[in-house]
């Protein structure tokens, strides 16, 4: 699962190349980008880019998986770093970009099991409040639930919902709700 | 002769200056062709100051104005300025098309204060009825609403919701970001707004118990949600409810001792009914759903909450006897946050279609379903305990502001306040 997850990270980047490289009309552009590669502005979730070889390379690597020194929770580069999973509208499946974030965190608290995490779920200002708060309990809940699978022990993890009652965009259009429809992932004191 | 109310923010200003700030200032946004002119002459002011310590005459007249029932005359229209105790020349206000008029005298005591009025009918030239009640200074306003009720329940056969109180959620944002809560408790009018609970942590959802006396609410201020009961006048207040996971919206039984509410221990939200002196929890649902947001029938014998078991949010009834569910709304693809009509006939939502938010009334018998405002981030419908106006709280431009319909959808009004946003109102019960 984890060779083919990594593998799923450089195959991405690589196709979105093409896929750019087909509908730049500008001559040379195909060679450029092929050379390129990894300097190429390529439009992912930030979660992939950091992920290429440019960010690894940059790195000496005594270690495993890259050189960072320290606990992987406070390493900008890795995965642990993102901390916050996006929700569709009145939906909490887990989506799939956000897999891996989750994933990763799950192993964290699996091979760490006294390290404690809180999974806050939130929604939109769309419908009832308190409608809401169940929706965002069901949301953190659901991120639970995925970390368990990578065993992370219930123990470990603690759901608090705060329904609509804490957005991070003020703004009445989607573009704001987006931000809003969310489960923050917060190790306390960290 | 029937008037045609205008818009007219000019009468909320004059409530403004009437006696110190309103914390929420009223506007009819819509009025209604067809209410009835009635002139309330400036009460006569008997005592050792130049000015009455409060307007009585114009606290009633923006009563009865906010209801949508009545058009009053504007003082300066008025040909004379009878107080309770004049001889009336009813001529004066046939000539206005006056149907009715009110009269009266605030007389300052040695300690405390007497307010007289009378209610006539023009037409007739008779005297519909008249009292003398002695009050306090800091009761004036109050006195004011219960003659507004008794003038509203002589005219027009139904009782005023004037002498009531409201409470709500507001929020400020300072420029850092910070936000402070505070839960408020106001006069039906926006008068006398005072802070029960300030909070830097989210609150929700206020219940009045049924006599009025306490406020259910849950707080954020443990970190998670949790339920507690405060009483109103002296601030006591206890947790009554912290479970694992959700505590949230409670709702008071229609004789106090009982409280339903939603936990979510049982590993999703579900609907409990927690009996207050035993304190005892009894499961009503038991769903895979978020079963929320539960009201009790007036009689006490059944609960509508919403749950999305069949997909999306809509209404069911439980019925506390036998558990049987029973779907309510089948209109619009969501229906949550029940209120229920003080006379079990109407139950108040929001209704959620294409992407707008609106405040709609289910027709218990018929089953028609009525959408009442055209707003599109409406929420939390409270009914007036004369069932006859909703409060609501809706975004208008950037700002939470609280806003009241009549049951027939005819009559609007916005309660804005001065700062921040207000939400999550609900309306008291008669105050004893």
């Amino acid at each position: 699962m984890k060779a083919l997850s990594k593998l799923m990270v450089m195959v991405v980047p690589v196709a979105l190349l093409f896929g750019c490289a087909t509908t730049d009309k500008t001559q040379g552009g195909e060679e450029d980008m092929a050379a390129t590669g990894a300097e190429t502005e390529v439009v992912t979730p930030p979660a992939m880019t950091e992920d290429t070889s440019a960010g690894a390379e940059a790195i000496a690597a005594p270690g495993q998986d890259g050189g960072f020194m320290g606990d992987p929770l406070d390493d900008p580069d890795s995965l642990l770093s993102k901390r916050v999973i996006y929700f569709d509208f009145d939906r909490s499946e887990i989506k799939d970009e956000y897999r891996e974030i989750i994933e990763a965190h799950g192993q964290y608290l699996a091979e760490n099991p006294g390290v404690r995490v809180v999974l806050e779920g939130h929604t939109d200002e769309r419908g009832t409040r308190e409608y809401n708060m169940g929706l965002g309990e069901r949301r953190a809940k659901s991120v639970r639930r995925y970390m368990s699978v990578q065993g992370a022990s219930f123990s470990q993890m603690d759901v608090v919902s705060y329904g609509e009652e804490r957005p991070v965009a003020m703004g009445h259009d989607e573009e704001s709700w987006a931000l809003n429809r969310r489960v923050e992932i917060v190790y306390p004191g960290r | 002769m029937r008037y045609f109310i205008k818009i007219s923010a000019l009468l909320a200003a004059l409530v403004l200056t009437a006696n110190g700030q309103a914390a929420l200032t009223i506007e009819i946004t819509q009025g209604v062709q067809g209410a009835l002119p009635i002139a309330v002459v400036p009460f006569k002011w008997e005592g050792s100051t130049a000015e009455p310590p409060e307007r009585i005459g114009g606290v009633i007249a923006a009563d009865l104005h906010r209801s949508g029932r009545f058009s009053p005359l504007p003082p300066e229209d008025m040909l004379s300025r009878p107080s309770e105790s004049s001889r009336i020349n009813f001529g004066d206000w046939r000539i206005l098309g006056m149907e009715h008029l009110v009269v009266g005298t605030l007389r300052e005591l040695g300690s405390g204060y007497e307010v007289r009025f009378k209610l006539y009918d023009v037409f007739r030239a008779t005297q519909l009825t008249g009292y003398s009640i002695r009050t306090s200074e800091k009761r004036l306003r109050l006195t004011a609403h219960q003659i507004s009720d008794i003038i509203y329940e002589t005219i027009l056969g139904e009782p005023g919701a004037f002498a009531t109180r409201i409470a709500y959620v507001t929020e400020i944002r300072d420029a850092d970001g910070t936000r402070h809560y505070s839960l408020q408790v106001a006069d039906a009018d926006g008068f006398n707004a005072r802070p029960i609970l300030n909070s830097q942590k989210p609150l929700m959802s206020p219940a009045w118990s049924p006599d009025g006396t306490r406020l259910a609410y849950v707080s954020f201020e443990t970190g998670r949600p949790a339920i507690y009961i405060q009483e109103v006048v002296s601030g006591k207040r206890i947790l009554i409810s912290h479970h694992p996971g959700l505590n949230s919206a409670p709702a008071w039984s229609p004789d106090g001792k009982r409280l339903a509410l939603v936990l979510s221990k049982g590993g999703n939200p579900d609907v409990y009914i927690l009996d207050l002196d035993s304190r005892k929890l009894r499961r009503v649902t038991r769903s895979f759903a978020i079963d929320t947001e539960p009201v009790w029938s007036p009689d006490g014998s059944a609960l509508v909450f919403t749950s999305d078991r069949g997909g999306r949010p809509q209404l069911y009834r439980v019925a506390l006897g036998d558990g049987k569910v029973q779907r309510l709304t089948f209109e619009g693809r969501y229906n949550a946050r029940a209120s229920w009509s003080p006379d079990g006939k109407y139950i108040a939502m929001v209704n959620g279609d294409r992407g707008k938010y609106r405040i709609a009334v289910l027709d218990l018998a018929s089953g028609a379903m009525r959408v009442l405002t055209d707003t599109a981030l409406d929420e939390s419908p409270s009914f007036a305990p004369n069932g006859s106006m909703i409060i609501y709280a809706t975004e208008i431009g950037q700002k939470g502001v609280l806003s009241a319909v009549s049951v027939d959808g005819r009559v609007h009004q916005r309660l804005m306040l001065q700062k921040g946003a207000a939400r999550e109102p609900a309306w008291s019960p008669y105050l004893q």
